[in-house]
């Protein structure tokens, strides 16, 4: 599994691998909204926790579709699943090596990036907390719309068809927990709350992608 | 360890391809597969690797014993011959890979990434993965494509000497690998055309 982990991380960095991607697209999206919203400083603030939140998991939608396709593309897909590991494992640690190469570098950039949408300074602190319990999620469910979606042709349409509505919930608490961190209010509820859908979908998700990947493997 | 098929009913796209397969592979034996294109020899192996279910039929003794070669080799491009051989040694539990790198010809390739081999050797490094796999049923499918006259004596060693450590070979393949091993020609057991009022069973 680690071998696993570390070729994937090792794929990510190496030419063409696709990392900062994400990355890249966070930031695009985070710069153009004060361009586009125009020079009120209030409304920006105001809106600066959702605009991350939003970018941040548009950015993670962008990098799902090379999750398990280009695997499947080159046959190790194939041999991963006659390899000795359970498929719940192998998928477990896609999304892991997804969430570190796209995951986590969004958490990191969200506070530099929060200062050019002016968030409140007390925000800081929640964006990061907020993402850093929301983005595992993103990943574990992006990794259910990638095995759902393997073997299709341009199959990303379908892909954020499938993930959208499912990354809804992890969105408004995000987002809420963000905003009510930002405003100085109590944050308790969406954060437990957010806390509870990643830990549900990080404990029952990989059984469901790895039923879904043999299906689509056969 | 011996892998025992017995009547066997396989399916590609829901409809049934083959069907009534039964053989033994005991350890220490080869089986070449042999039939037209199109005929379901790949399902055929893909079912007995694990990768999907068969209609009927059962295949005991290939549990966790099997290590499968495709079509395609899986390798990373961006990965050199060595990462790649070594990653699959480390999934399968490998202590070394010098001397599948050596058994393949590729200790001279090995910093040089996958993405810039030829053909031939790409072919060669996927199948210096089954000496890595230590797993005692190789079932391989068209093992031999893109190889030169040389890689396939390579390959044809590599399975002999795999075949006297108590190993078994299913290979489906066209050319004649000078083993001494059994043929099964699938291309009788053709299945039969599904009758209209069987046609729902397609979609399950």
């Amino acid at each position: 599994m680690i071998a696993l982990l570390m070729r994937d991380l090792r794929l990510a960095v190496r030419a063409g691998g696709g990392f900062g991607l994400g990355l890249a697209f966070f930031l695009i999206v985070t710069v153009m909204v004060p361009f586009s919203v125009g020079p009120e400083s209030d409304l920006l603030s105001r809106i600066a926790p959702g605009v991350l939140w939003l970018g941040a998991l548009l950015s993670c939608l962008l990098s799902l579709d090379r999750l398990l396709a280009l695997d499947w593309e080159d046959g190790s897909l194939d041999l991963l699943a006659t390899a000795p590991l359970p498929l719940e494992a192998v998928v477990s640690v896609k999304a892991l090596a997804h969430w570190i190469t796209t995951g986590l570098p969004l958490v990191l950039a969200a506070p530099l990036l929060g200062v050019l949408l002016n968030l409140p300074v007390e925000g800081f602190k929640w964006v990061v907390i907020s993402l850093l319990l929301g983005t595992p999620a993103l990943s574990v469910i992006g990794t259910f719309g990638a095995a759902l979606t393997v073997g299709l042709k341009r199959g990303g349409l379908l892909l954020s068809l499938l993930v959208m509505p499912l990354y809804v919930p992890t969105l408004i608490f995000g987002a809420e927990a963000a905003r009510r961190g930002a405003l100085g209010m109590g944050v308790e509820t969406p954060l437990l709350m957010l806390a509870g859908i990643s830990a549900a979908v990080i404990a029952l998700m990989p059984f469901a992608s790895a039923a879904v990947l043999r299906i689509n493997l056969r | 360890m011996s892998l025992n098929v017995s009547d066997l009913k396989v399916s590609r796209g829901g409809l049934p391809v083959l069907e009534g397969i039964s053989f033994s592979l005991p350890a220490g034996r080869a089986l070449i597969l042999r039939g037209p294109n199109g005929i379901g020899k790949t399902t055929l192996l893909r079912c007995i690797a694990g990768l999907q279910p068969p209609l009927a039929g059962v295949i005991a003794g290939g549990d966790e014993q099997i290590a499968y070669a495709a079509h395609s080799d899986g390798l990373k491009p961006a990965l050199t011959v060595a990462e790649n051989l070594a990653f699959w040694a480390s999934v399968f539990g490998a202590a070394s890979i010098e001397p599948a790198l050596e058994a393949y010809n590729l200790t001279q390739l090995r910093d040089r990434p996958a993405g810039a081999l030829s053909a031939g050797q790409k072919r060669r490094l996927g199948l210096s993965r089954m000496l890595v796999t230590g797993r005692a049923i190789w079932v391989m499918d068209e093992p031999t494509v893109s190889l030169d006259r040389d890689s396939v004596a390579l390959f044809a060693d590599a399975v002999r000497g795999h075949l006297a450590t108590g190993g078994a070979a299913l290979i489906a393949t066209h050319i004649d690998l000078g083993l001494d091993a059994d043929v099964l020609d699938v291309g009788p057991y053709k299945a039969k055309p599904l009758a209209l009022d069987d046609f729902d069973g397609g979609f399950l």
